[in-house]
């Protein structure tokens, strides 16, 4: 009879136990995550169509992706292309970089009427965990054309709101230029005003941090692209 | 140990006499934050159920074996494993509701009822009793959320579903929503009106005056 209080007994038993579990968490991810990719961009795909108002069905967003999406270039902060791959740009990690250093993706959208809309995406911090979302702009690059916001976990009822079209609504006609300077547009709470005159929309009542949230977002992933806007405004 | 009890009451008894959020007072925690709105509460039954049977099974298959010192560090092993194998399948296979849960589904792991079912009832006895116990207080805790979802979409929100069941006319004509009921302290006030009515109609579990 093995002494199964023994330290030998314990340390082997833990060993096996956790070389088990890691083989079928490693058995699990490897097998699933080809599947979880193509869910993954199918999602991405979606949300940059939602931002301009497209909402196709479920198993025709790779179409309408690539029927609408007609360039994805990505710029440098000093507004020139430095690739085409918008879409494998993980913008997660690029808002760390300083705003010299980032790969900026551009999602170049040609809506069923002939007009060019420019997608950006932008990243940040609400009061659980990550916020992210598009914003699309007209082809002056300054008026908002649309806005989608997503959450990881915010406060359903509350936070969360930010992805309801209550909210991204707001942003529609909203301007990122105002007298020739650029600024992106404040998420304030409702009856402030932002005293230098820049564009803003009312925050979710009850939802204060992820406000500033969106508010911080917009500012730090918006900046770097002015003077690729600024190209666009002179186009 | 207690008098041995049939296998039916160790499915049925988690429903209403031991059940494990209004009589045992566990998973409190998840029962604030996933009740706001009625769908989460839903799916966060559901996973709740899946996983506490699969976890009762496994470490009651695994019982004899367990070095006591240990036996705490391998059940946690068992349903952290499980609940990420959870997570991969809702992200490969509904992906939607995957994203829909997100943070929650983790939140499963430090759920009290998992370790509490595990070190009370799995440790002791055999696996199909387990798996019926696992069942039962998944689907006890479940009925709780979703009423307390329930009544806190329904009042906070006027939404069923993410349906609006509040009809127009009762908003013109001077109906608010009750904020309070979003956030999560009003969870606790329907929970406790929840064991208010369960003692009143349960002499059982009123204490001796």
């Amino acid at each position: 009879m093995i002494n199964k209080q023994s330290n030998v007994y314990t340390i082997i038993y833990i060993i096996i136990l956790v070389v088990v579990v890691g083989t079928a968490l490693a058995f699990t991810s490897l097998s699933l995550s080809g599947r979880q990719k193509e869910n993954a961009d199918i999602d991405k795909m979606r949300q940059i169509l939602a931002s301009v108002h497209i909402t196709p069905a479920k198993a025709d967003i790779i179409q309408a992706f690539n029927s609408h999406i007609v360039a994805q270039p990505v710029v440098n902060a000093q507004g020139q292309q430095v690739a085409d791959d918008a879409f494998d740009v993980v913008v997660a990690n690029e808002v760390k970089l300083a705003d010299a250093e980032r790969k900026l993706p551009v999602f170049e959208c040609r809506l069923d009427d002939g007009s060019t809309k420019y997608i950006l995406p932008v990243y940040g911090a609400g009061l659980w965990g990550p916020i992210w979302g598009y914003v699309a702009l007209d082809s002056d690059g300054s008026t908002v054309y649309g806005a989608y916001f997503a959450h990881q976990g915010e406060t359903p009822g509350l936070g969360a709101e930010i992805e309801k079209p209550a909210f991204c609504n707001q942003f529609e006609g909203k301007q990122l230029f105002k007298n020739g300077q650029f600024l992106p547009i404040a998420v304030l709470k409702a009856g402030l005003k932002p005293t230098n005159g820049e564009d803003y929309v009312d925050g979710v009542s009850g939802g204060t941090i992820t406000s500033k949230g969106v508010s911080a977002m917009l500012s730090n992933c918006l900046q770097p692209y002015e003077p690729y806007l600024q190209s666009l405004r002179n186009k | 140990m207690a008098e041995k009890i049939s296998n039916k009451d160790v499915f049925f008894n988690p429903f209403s006499k031991t059940n494990p959020v209004v009589v045992q007072v566990l998973g409190i925690c998840s029962v604030l934050a996933v009740t706001a709105k009625l769908e989460p509460a839903i799916v966060m039954g559901i996973s709740v159920i899946a996983v506490l049977a699969f976890a009762n099974v496994i470490i009651s298959l695994l019982r004899n074996t367990i070095p006591t010192n240990i036996r705490i560090i391998v059940q946690l092993v068992v349903v952290a494993g499980l609940v990420v194998i959870v997570e991969q399948l809702l992200r490969a296979f509904a992906y939607d509701v995957a994203l829909q849960l997100s943070v929650f589904i983790g939140l499963i792991i430090t759920n009290c009822i998992l370790m509490g079912r595990l070190e009370a009832f799995a440790m002791g006895n055999k696996p199909w009793p387990a798996f019926l116990d696992g069942v039962g207080n998944g689907i006890g805790y479940a009925i709780i959320l979703i009423i307390v979802g329930f009544f806190r979409e329904l009042l906070g929100s006027g939404t069923l579903l993410g349906f609006q069941v509040v009809p127009d006319s009762w908003y013109t004509a001077g109906y608010v929503n009750n904020g309070l009921m979003i956030l999560p302290p009003m969870a606790l006030v329907v929970v406790a009106c929840i064991i208010w009515v369960q003692r009143a109609r349960n002499k059982d579990l009123q204490e001796a005056q």
